[in-house]
């Protein structure tokens, strides 16, 4: 009967580390509802793959050989051979997506752009830090502050922190209200958050809505052919929302496959937080690091508007350039928040709304060009 | 100037670079689609 104790004989304070990390995950996804459908199955998924010879991973059984374990086989199948699980997510979010408020005012595209600065910032950091070149990318890419593209972009450059880059993704862009609000007040005054901006949304046709999402395909494919199926996937799924001829496949994309998928996915990567890969030093820079690329995103963003605003008539709030990010729609709300904290007739929200989307854009725009840009630097 | 560093940096200003002139681009798409599809309402 001693085979009976062997689990417990054989566990190790890392596994035991693990545990109180998953239970912490837990935590946070039940009592503080932190993105509680990525945060609670990884919770649970560490807890899983961290009993000594637990079967969800692949284990060797003296007499029969390697026996496969599901949460193994669900990331060899769904990430780690096809990228599958975070890019079809992706169709999900496309059909999740409205841009027309982003359509009705387009200069709110540009911050989009300016607030990826993050990522570029923290791959700089990391590399200082001692990170290789690929796996300093794959933690920069959680400055694009969504979730399935840092997968993605870890697992296409094999980077050992994926488990780490994920918590970090998700856990930060849970916690956008109290990052962003702290890094805004960094770089702007009370007068700057003070400025209006007058709401005058244009309207916009049903073909624009529909020739969008194919022409950013095209045009994002052509200039950074990396981002295509990221970019494609996403303009897939809003395409199919916008035709207005599929509407029960959109509602099965932004439930069912979107929820079907988010089940799957918190678990899966969760394979990857073994106590001999995870419990380590790097993981507490990772963690360091999500922050850092977070902070630096809002700043690129705050700084880009302050920057517009020396050429523009119309002023913009500089709070709207740190909307920028993917985090939907958290960010928008923190500045609509702020904004009415500086002034309480100061209403925000729909130009934050539209630069929030232009976040969404861009992320998958810049997992594209890091997915193009890196590998030509380690040849 | 240590390799990664220097790799780091270049990636830096390339990246941004990249994402500027791709968001660009859909900007003048942004701002040419309604001229083209007008709408009717």
């Amino acid at each position: 009967m001693g085979y009976l104790l062997n689990g417990l004989m054989a566990t190790t304070w890392q596994q035991l580390v693990m545990f109180l990390v998953g239970a912490f995950l837990i935590y946070l996804a039940y009592a503080k509802k932190l993105e509680p459908a990525l945060l609670l199955p990884m919770g649970f998924g560490a807890i899983l793959v961290n009993i000594p010879f637990s079967g969800a991973m692949n284990t060797t059984i003296v007499g029969i050989g390697e026996v496969t374990g599901i949460l193994e086989w669900l990331f060899d199948i769904g990430i780690a051979q096809s990228e599958a699980l975070p890019l079809l997510l992706f169709v999900g979010i496309g059909a999740m997506i409205d841009f027309g408020p982003l359509l009705s005012n387009p200069r709110l595209i540009l911050f989009g752009a300016a607030a990826q600065f993050g990522i570029f910032a923290t791959i700089i950091i990391a590399v200082l830090l001692g990170f290789p070149l690929k796996d300093a990318a794959s933690i920069g890419i959680i400055g694009a502050a969504d979730g399935p593209t840092s997968i993605l972009v870890s697992q296409v450059f094999r980077s050992d922190y994926m488990g780490a880059i994920a918590v970090a993704a998700y856990s930060y862009m849970a916690l956008v209200p109290i990052i962003q609000p702290f890094a805004i007040k960094l770089v702007t005054t009370k007068k700057e958050r003070q400025i209006r901006m007058s709401y005058n949304p244009k309207s916009v046709s049903r073909m624009t809505r529909l020739v969008f999402p194919i022409v950013v395909t095209m045009v994002a494919g052509y200039v950074a052919p990396a981002s295509v199926s990221l970019v494609g996937l996403l303009m897939f799924g809003n395409l199919i929302r916008e035709s207005l001829v599929l509407e029960s496949l959109s509602e099965t994309a932004q439930n069912v496959l979107a929820n079907l998928i988010t089940l799957f996915l918190g678990i899966t990567v969760a394979s990857t937080m073994v106590a001999e890969r995870f419990v380590r030093l790097e993981t507490m820079l990772i963690m360091f690091l999500g922050l850092i690329a977070f902070i630096f995103d809002s700043i690129g963003g705050v700084m880009f508007a302050k920057l517009l605003n020396l050429f523009s008539k119309n002023k913009v709030n500089p709070m709207i350039g740190a909307a920028g990010i993917s985090a939907f729609p958290m960010s928008a709300r923190v500045i609509q928040r702020m904004g009415l904290e500086a002034d309480s007739q100061n209403h925000l929200l729909m130009h934050a709304v539209g630069a929030n989307v232009a976040g969404q854009i861009a992320s998958v725009v810049a997992g594209g060009v890091i997915l193009g840009l890196v590998p030509q630097m380690l040849i | 100037m240590s390799l990664p560093l220097r790799q780091s940096l270049t990636l830096l200003w390339q990246g941004m670079g990249a994402i500027f002139i791709v968001i660009f681009l859909i900007y003048i798409v942004m701002l040419i689609l309604p001229k083209i599809f007008k709408d009717k309402k």
